[in-house]
């Protein structure tokens, strides 16, 4: 994975990054930390992997279907509701 | 997601107060099914998610006139929906505790790693805290297998009730943070745990559902 190869001062474990990618996926890392992380992506196979299936997982989770539309008995009684409310 | 063609929200809010019944229709249509799978996070059963829908929509009749514009005519009536739910929800007897919604912590599982320990070396191994077992990669074509969409759904289904609803707003149908935020009225940084959680544990029953799926084939 990471090891031998020039370790900067601060290596981050594959153990913190994993706790690390939805704050990285959102943004929301400080520029310090988001460089470990990067930097880290860019040499650990395992979390280039693992940040990829959690993105990979949230396209899944995109694709899930929308929900039931209203029944068309529930979606008269609302436009007749709102038809009285305005009147 | 709304359908674009939808105006924007300071017109809609202007046609609805003005009882302008077509754009009401159009919203019903366009949000309704989003509202319900909200709704189903808190409520046990498909029909009680559909009252509550009805609920919101008549409660967003009703206050129109009161909505401020501070958020987005959305988040306000989903916040609506949510708020409803979890009314509903707190008078059902399967369904979660209100209190378990809303506020708090994580959600009483907010501790501990998100990805097996055992996947990494242990303290005191040479490479301790990186990958012994990483992740294998899953194959493309697997993901746009029906099956799959509903192996994620079960996962969903069988989260925390907090993490169910962030991460059903946030992936599903895609609302951002500070909409999650708003509609749920909770910290950005809870609501990233919270995401973060879900998300990490969805990713574990996918990629146990696919090394099945590899074994058995």
């Amino acid at each position: 994975m990471t090891e031998s190869l020039n370790d900067p001062v601060d290596h981050l474990a594959c153990t913190e990054l994993v706790e690390l990618v939805t704050a990285f996926l959102e943004g929301d890392l400080d520029p310090a930390t988001e460089r470990r992380v990067v930097d880290h992506i860019s040499l650990c196979d395992g979390c280039e992997l693992y940040v990829d299936q959690v993105r990979q997982t949230t396209d899944v989770l995109a694709g899930l279907s929308g929900g039931a539309p209203l029944s068309p008995a529930d979606r008269d009684r609302l436009l007749a509701a709102f038809r009285d409310s305005s009147a | 997601m709304p359908p674009s063609e939808l105006p924007p929200d300071d017109q809609l809010a202007g046609l609805l107060l003005a009882g302008d019944e077509a754009a009401f229709a159009q919203v019903v249509d366009a949000w309704s099914p989003g509202m319900v799978r909200l709704a189903r996070v808190y409520v046990s059963t498909e029909d009680s998610a559909a009252e509550v829908v009805q609920e919101a929509w008549l409660a967003v009749v009703r206050g129109i006139a009161t909505f401020a514009g501070r958020s987005s005519l959305r988040t306000w009536v989903y916040r609506i929906v949510a708020n409803t739910a979890q009314r509903r929800g707190g008078r059902e007897a399967r369904s979660v505790p209100a209190s378990s919604l809303g506020a708090g912590d994580g959600g009483g599982d907010a501790q501990g790693p998100t990805v097996d320990p055992a996947r990494f070396a242990p303290p005191g191994h040479p490479h301790a805290g990186h990958w012994q077992r990483p992740p294998s990669p899953w194959p493309e074509q697997a993901l746009l297998a029906a099956e799959v969409r509903a192996q994620v759904a079960a996962a969903v289904a069988g989260l925390p009730a907090r993490q169910r609803v962030v991460i059903t707003l946030r992936d599903v149908h895609g609302y951002d943070s500070d909409e999650v935020c708003s509609i749920l009225e909770i910290s950005a940084a809870n609501q990233r745990v919270l995401l973060h959680r879900a998300r990490a544990a969805v990713r574990s029953c996918l990629e146990r559902y696919l090394a099945d799926g590899e074994e058995a084939s």
